[in-house]
Protein backbone atom coordinates (compact mmCIF):
# COMPACT_ATOMS: atom_id res chain seq x y z
CA UNK A 1 0.00 0.00 0.00
CA UNK A 2 2.98 2.50 -0.75
CA UNK A 3 0.90 3.89 -3.23
CA UNK A 4 -1.33 6.04 -0.09
CA UNK A 5 2.62 8.08 -0.23
CA UNK A 6 2.88 7.90 -4.04
CA UNK A 7 -0.55 9.43 -4.52
CA UNK A 8 0.17 12.24 -2.11
CA UNK A 9 3.51 13.37 -3.82
CA UNK A 10 1.23 12.79 -7.13
CA UNK A 11 -1.48 15.63 -5.69
CA UNK A 12 1.29 18.11 -4.12
CA UNK A 13 2.92 18.12 -7.05
CA UNK A 14 -0.36 18.72 -8.96
CA UNK A 15 -1.29 21.22 -6.60
CA UNK A 16 1.66 23.15 -6.74
CA UNK A 17 1.69 24.03 -10.59
CA UNK A 18 -2.19 24.18 -11.11
CA UNK A 19 -1.24 27.08 -8.39
CA UNK A 20 1.68 28.35 -9.76
CA UNK A 21 -0.88 28.82 -13.35
CA UNK A 22 -3.84 30.38 -11.33
CA UNK A 23 -5.78 27.64 -12.51
CA UNK A 24 -9.39 27.16 -11.26
CA UNK A 25 -9.10 23.17 -11.54
CA UNK A 26 -7.39 20.49 -12.75
CA UNK A 27 -9.36 18.37 -14.57
CA UNK A 28 -6.87 15.63 -16.06
CA UNK A 29 -3.57 14.27 -14.82
CA UNK A 30 -1.46 12.49 -16.87
CA UNK A 31 1.11 10.31 -15.53
CA UNK A 32 3.91 8.20 -17.08
CA UNK A 33 4.65 5.07 -15.60
CA UNK A 34 7.60 2.31 -16.50
CA UNK A 35 7.58 -0.91 -17.23
CA UNK A 36 9.72 -2.01 -14.39
CA UNK A 37 8.60 0.53 -11.59
CA UNK A 38 6.56 -1.13 -8.83
CA UNK A 39 3.46 1.11 -8.91
CA UNK A 40 -0.01 -0.16 -9.14
CA UNK A 41 -2.12 2.15 -10.93
CA UNK A 42 -5.29 0.49 -9.53
CA UNK A 43 -4.34 1.88 -6.58
CA UNK A 44 -3.33 4.88 -7.12
CA UNK A 45 -6.63 5.58 -8.64
CA UNK A 46 -8.26 3.99 -5.50
CA UNK A 47 -6.11 6.80 -3.22
CA UNK A 48 -6.75 9.79 -5.31
CA UNK A 49 -10.52 9.57 -5.07
CA UNK A 50 -10.04 9.75 -1.34
CA UNK A 51 -7.18 12.09 -0.79
CA UNK A 52 -7.61 14.43 -3.86
CA UNK A 53 -11.46 15.30 -2.55
CA UNK A 54 -11.93 18.77 -1.58
CA UNK A 55 -8.95 20.06 -3.47
CA UNK A 56 -8.04 21.34 -6.98
CA UNK A 57 -7.86 18.19 -8.08
CA UNK A 58 -11.40 16.97 -6.95
CA UNK A 59 -12.90 15.37 -9.59
CA UNK A 60 -9.33 15.37 -11.99
CA UNK A 61 -9.12 12.63 -14.35
CA UNK A 62 -6.18 10.11 -14.00
CA UNK A 63 -4.12 8.66 -16.46
CA UNK A 64 -1.41 6.16 -16.72
CA UNK A 65 0.73 6.19 -19.91
CA UNK A 66 2.53 2.72 -19.26
CA UNK A 67 5.65 2.81 -21.52
CA UNK A 68 7.43 -0.51 -22.34
CA UNK A 69 11.34 -1.06 -20.76
CA UNK A 70 14.16 -0.80 -23.28
CA UNK A 71 16.70 -3.56 -23.33
CA UNK A 72 19.89 -3.78 -25.43
CA UNK A 73 21.04 -6.99 -25.87
CA UNK A 74 24.95 -6.83 -25.09
CA UNK A 75 25.50 -9.90 -27.42
CA UNK A 76 23.94 -9.01 -30.85
CA UNK A 77 23.15 -5.21 -29.99
CA UNK A 78 19.47 -5.78 -30.63
CA UNK A 79 17.41 -3.30 -29.25
CA UNK A 80 13.80 -4.55 -27.75
CA UNK A 81 11.16 -3.09 -25.90
CA UNK A 82 9.80 -5.20 -22.77
CA UNK A 83 5.99 -4.60 -22.60
CA UNK A 84 5.37 -7.87 -20.36
CA UNK A 85 7.76 -10.40 -18.12
CA UNK A 86 11.43 -10.30 -18.20
CA UNK A 87 12.75 -11.92 -21.16
CA UNK A 88 16.22 -12.48 -22.80
CA UNK A 89 16.86 -11.31 -25.98
CA UNK A 90 13.74 -12.38 -29.10
CA UNK A 91 16.89 -12.53 -31.22
CA UNK A 92 19.76 -14.45 -29.81
CA UNK A 93 18.28 -15.54 -26.31
CA UNK A 94 20.87 -14.05 -24.78
CA UNK A 95 20.81 -12.97 -21.14
CA UNK A 96 23.45 -10.52 -21.41
CA UNK A 97 20.79 -7.62 -21.65
CA UNK A 98 21.08 -4.02 -20.08
CA UNK A 99 17.94 -2.63 -19.01
CA UNK A 100 18.36 1.18 -20.74
CA UNK A 101 15.03 2.63 -19.66
CA UNK A 102 11.87 1.53 -17.87
CA UNK A 103 11.83 2.39 -14.02
CA UNK A 104 10.50 6.01 -15.42
CA UNK A 105 7.59 7.26 -12.73
CA UNK A 106 6.65 10.98 -13.08
CA UNK A 107 3.53 13.78 -13.78
CA UNK A 108 3.88 14.25 -17.51
CA UNK A 109 1.62 17.02 -17.46
CA UNK A 110 -2.11 18.27 -16.28
CA UNK A 111 -5.21 19.94 -17.70
CA UNK A 112 -6.55 23.32 -16.04
CA UNK A 113 -8.86 25.32 -16.39
CA UNK A 114 -8.42 28.95 -15.61
CA UNK A 115 -11.28 32.00 -15.37
CA UNK A 116 -13.75 30.74 -13.04
CA UNK A 117 -12.13 31.73 -9.86
CA UNK A 118 -11.41 35.48 -10.23
CA UNK B 1 -11.15 26.33 -21.68
CA UNK B 2 -8.64 23.61 -20.91
CA UNK B 3 -4.97 24.13 -20.74
CA UNK B 4 -2.45 21.61 -20.65
CA UNK B 5 0.52 22.49 -18.35
CA UNK B 6 3.63 20.65 -18.54
CA UNK B 7 5.14 19.10 -15.75
CA UNK B 8 7.22 16.37 -15.93
CA UNK B 9 8.53 15.88 -12.19
CA UNK B 10 9.29 12.77 -10.91
CA UNK B 11 6.80 11.81 -8.12
CA UNK B 12 9.47 10.36 -5.80
CA UNK B 13 11.44 13.50 -5.16
CA UNK B 14 10.53 14.56 -2.13
CA UNK B 15 11.37 11.60 -0.80
CA UNK B 16 14.50 11.51 -2.49
CA UNK B 17 15.56 15.22 -1.30
CA UNK B 18 15.29 14.07 1.94
CA UNK B 19 17.37 10.67 1.38
CA UNK B 20 20.11 13.26 0.12
CA UNK B 21 20.47 14.31 3.84
CA UNK B 22 19.97 11.36 5.22
CA UNK B 23 23.13 10.51 3.21
CA UNK B 24 25.08 14.04 3.88
CA UNK B 25 24.40 13.44 8.24
CA UNK B 26 25.53 9.72 7.62
CA UNK B 27 28.66 11.19 6.12
CA UNK B 28 29.38 13.78 8.39
CA UNK B 29 29.56 11.11 10.82
CA UNK B 30 31.43 8.44 8.77
CA UNK B 31 29.04 6.02 9.44
CA UNK B 32 28.03 3.32 6.58
CA UNK B 33 24.45 2.36 6.09
CA UNK B 34 23.14 -0.54 4.60
CA UNK B 35 19.53 -0.37 3.58
CA UNK B 36 18.15 -3.99 4.16
CA UNK B 37 15.26 -5.58 2.17
CA UNK B 38 13.77 -8.77 1.71
CA UNK B 39 10.75 -10.61 1.81
CA UNK B 40 9.12 -11.60 5.77
CA UNK B 41 10.67 -14.86 6.72
CA UNK B 42 13.95 -14.56 4.17
CA UNK B 43 16.33 -13.95 7.38
CA UNK B 44 16.60 -10.24 7.47
CA UNK B 45 17.31 -10.37 11.37
CA UNK B 46 18.97 -13.65 11.49
CA UNK B 47 21.41 -12.01 8.90
CA UNK B 48 21.86 -8.80 11.07
CA UNK B 49 22.27 -10.60 14.21
CA UNK B 50 25.11 -13.41 12.56
CA UNK B 51 26.80 -10.13 11.02
CA UNK B 52 26.94 -8.64 14.32
CA UNK B 53 28.32 -11.75 15.83
CA UNK B 54 31.31 -11.50 13.37
CA UNK B 55 31.86 -7.49 13.33
CA UNK B 56 30.75 -6.34 16.43
CA UNK B 57 33.24 -4.84 18.66
CA UNK B 58 35.81 -4.44 15.85
CA UNK B 59 33.37 -2.28 13.75
CA UNK B 60 30.62 -0.06 16.44
CA UNK B 61 27.15 -0.68 14.84
CA UNK B 62 23.71 0.37 15.12
CA UNK B 63 20.55 -0.95 13.75
CA UNK B 64 17.17 0.67 12.83
CA UNK B 65 14.27 -1.74 12.62
CA UNK B 66 11.16 -0.63 10.40
CA UNK B 67 7.76 -2.51 11.28
CA UNK B 68 4.21 -2.04 10.53
CA UNK B 69 3.58 -2.60 14.28
CA UNK B 70 4.81 -1.47 17.39
CA UNK B 71 6.09 -5.39 17.75
CA UNK B 72 9.49 -5.01 19.29
CA UNK B 73 10.85 -8.71 19.04
CA UNK B 74 13.73 -7.77 16.06
CA UNK B 75 14.57 -4.66 17.94
CA UNK B 76 14.75 -6.89 21.00
CA UNK B 77 17.23 -9.28 20.01
CA UNK B 78 19.13 -6.96 18.42
CA UNK B 79 19.38 -5.25 21.75
CA UNK B 80 20.08 -8.55 23.72
CA UNK B 81 23.28 -8.51 22.11
CA UNK B 82 24.43 -5.16 23.29
CA UNK B 83 24.16 -3.67 19.94
CA UNK B 84 21.97 -0.42 20.02
CA UNK B 85 18.79 -0.59 17.91
CA UNK B 86 16.08 1.90 17.39
CA UNK B 87 12.51 0.89 16.74
CA UNK B 88 10.72 2.42 13.91
CA UNK B 89 7.01 1.87 13.62
CA UNK B 90 5.42 2.87 10.17
CA UNK B 91 1.92 2.84 11.64
CA UNK B 92 0.85 0.02 8.88
CA UNK B 93 2.93 1.18 6.14
CA UNK B 94 4.56 -1.01 4.18
CA UNK B 95 7.97 0.68 3.77
CA UNK B 96 10.53 3.13 5.27
CA UNK B 97 10.94 6.13 3.63
CA UNK B 98 13.42 8.71 3.82
CA UNK B 99 11.84 10.85 6.56
CA UNK B 100 11.54 7.96 8.63
CA UNK B 101 14.93 7.00 7.99
CA UNK B 102 15.56 10.73 9.58
CA UNK B 103 13.80 9.95 12.61
CA UNK B 104 15.74 6.63 13.10
CA UNK B 105 18.99 8.29 12.44
CA UNK B 106 18.66 11.25 14.88
CA UNK B 107 17.63 8.35 17.49
CA UNK B 108 21.36 6.84 17.41
CA UNK B 109 24.51 8.22 18.50
CA UNK B 110 26.17 8.50 14.97
CA UNK B 111 29.48 9.57 15.78
CA UNK B 112 30.00 6.60 18.46
CA UNK B 113 29.14 4.23 15.58
CA UNK B 114 31.07 2.78 11.79
CA UNK B 115 28.10 0.81 10.38
CA UNK B 116 24.49 0.76 10.48
CA UNK B 117 22.05 -1.91 9.23
CA UNK B 118 18.15 -0.36 8.80
CA UNK B 119 16.00 -3.54 8.82
CA UNK B 120 13.33 -2.76 6.19
CA UNK B 121 9.65 -3.96 6.21
CA UNK B 122 9.29 -7.36 4.99
CA UNK B 123 7.97 -6.88 1.37
CA UNK B 124 9.46 -7.09 -2.20
CA UNK B 125 7.20 -4.04 -3.39
CA UNK B 126 6.57 -1.29 -1.78
CA UNK B 127 10.66 -0.34 -0.20
CA UNK B 128 11.97 -0.44 -3.77
CA UNK B 129 10.69 2.72 -4.66
CA UNK B 130 11.92 4.70 -1.51
CA UNK B 131 15.34 5.61 -1.57
CA UNK B 132 16.57 6.21 2.15
CA UNK B 133 19.91 7.75 1.40
CA UNK B 134 21.94 4.64 3.09
CA UNK B 135 25.37 3.87 0.89
CA UNK B 136 23.62 0.59 -0.35
CA UNK B 137 20.42 -1.29 -1.13
CA UNK B 138 21.11 -4.91 0.01
CA UNK B 139 18.63 -7.34 -0.54
CA UNK B 140 17.71 -11.08 0.97
CA UNK B 141 16.87 -13.62 -1.50
CA UNK B 142 15.85 -17.01 0.15
CA UNK B 143 16.03 -20.51 -1.34
CA UNK B 144 12.31 -21.70 -0.04
CA UNK B 145 10.69 -18.42 -2.10
CA UNK B 146 11.63 -19.93 -4.94
CA UNK B 147 13.64 -19.18 -7.71
CA UNK B 148 11.30 -16.57 -9.86
CA UNK B 149 11.33 -13.97 -7.81
CA UNK B 150 13.72 -11.35 -10.06
CA UNK B 151 11.36 -11.90 -12.94
CA UNK B 152 7.89 -10.91 -10.50
CA UNK B 153 9.34 -8.36 -8.43
CA UNK B 154 12.72 -6.52 -11.22
CA UNK B 155 12.09 -3.01 -9.60
CA UNK B 156 13.96 -4.48 -6.36
CA UNK B 157 16.73 -6.31 -8.20
CA UNK B 158 17.17 -3.18 -10.01
CA UNK B 159 18.38 -0.87 -7.22
CA UNK B 160 20.59 -3.06 -5.29
CA UNK B 161 24.15 -3.02 -4.75
CA UNK B 162 24.69 -6.45 -3.08
CA UNK B 163 22.52 -9.79 -3.21
CA UNK B 164 22.69 -12.55 -0.48
CA UNK B 165 20.95 -15.49 -1.49
CA UNK B 166 20.05 -17.08 2.13
CA UNK B 167 19.27 -20.25 3.66
CA UNK B 168 21.84 -22.26 1.08
CA UNK B 169 21.24 -25.53 3.35
CA UNK B 170 18.05 -25.88 2.25
CA UNK B 171 18.71 -26.19 -1.57
CA UNK B 172 19.11 -29.91 -1.53
CA UNK B 173 15.14 -29.77 -0.40
CA UNK B 174 13.47 -27.09 -2.47
CA UNK B 175 13.01 -26.70 -5.95
CA UNK B 176 15.14 -24.00 -6.79
CA UNK B 177 16.98 -23.59 -10.14
CA UNK B 178 19.92 -21.35 -9.44
CA UNK B 179 20.90 -20.80 -12.67
CA UNK B 180 17.47 -19.44 -13.45
CA UNK B 181 17.42 -17.23 -10.70
CA UNK B 182 20.63 -15.62 -11.06
CA UNK B 183 19.69 -15.41 -15.07
CA UNK B 184 17.06 -12.76 -13.75
CA UNK B 185 19.22 -11.30 -11.68
CA UNK B 186 21.87 -10.65 -14.16
CA UNK B 187 19.59 -9.35 -16.87
CA UNK B 188 18.16 -6.69 -13.98
CA UNK B 189 21.34 -5.87 -12.73
CA UNK B 190 24.34 -7.18 -15.01
CA UNK B 191 27.31 -7.85 -12.47
CA UNK B 192 25.69 -7.68 -8.84
CA UNK B 193 27.99 -8.64 -6.35
CA UNK B 194 26.23 -12.09 -4.64
CA UNK B 195 26.74 -13.99 -1.73
CA UNK B 196 25.37 -16.97 -1.23
CA UNK B 197 25.01 -17.92 2.17
CA UNK B 198 23.21 -19.75 5.02
CA UNK B 199 22.99 -18.12 8.83
CA UNK B 200 21.92 -21.78 10.08
CA UNK B 201 25.39 -23.51 9.27
CA UNK B 202 27.07 -20.25 8.75
CA UNK B 203 28.39 -20.68 5.33
CA UNK B 204 29.45 -18.10 3.04
CA UNK B 205 29.04 -15.68 6.08
CA UNK B 206 32.72 -14.99 6.32
CA UNK B 207 32.94 -13.89 2.23
CA UNK B 208 29.57 -11.33 3.07
CA UNK B 209 31.16 -10.06 6.07
CA UNK B 210 34.56 -9.69 4.72
CA UNK B 211 33.19 -7.58 2.11
CA UNK B 212 30.59 -5.09 4.57
CA UNK B 213 33.58 -4.86 6.70
CA UNK B 214 35.40 -3.08 3.57
CA UNK B 215 32.99 -1.18 2.50
CA UNK B 216 32.16 0.03 6.13
CA UNK B 217 35.92 1.06 5.99
CA UNK B 218 36.03 2.80 3.12
CA UNK B 219 33.71 5.84 4.29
Amino acid sequence: MHELSVTESILRICVEHAEKENASRVTDVYITLGRLSSIVDDSVQFYWELIAENSICAAAQLHFERIPAKILCLDCSNEYELDRDLEPCPKCHSARIKVISGDQFYVDSIAIEKGEKQ
Amino acid sequence: MTLRVPIVERIMNANDQVAGINRQHLDDAGVFAVNLMASPGAGKTSLILNTIQRLSPALRLGVIEGDTAPVTIDADKVSAVGIPAVQINTGGDCHLDAPMLDQGLQQLSLNDLDLVIVENVGNLVCPAAFQLGTHINALIASVPEGDDKPYKYPAIYRGLQVLIINKIDLLPYVKFNMDYFRQGVEMLNPGLITFPVSCTTGEGMDAWVDWLRNQALSV
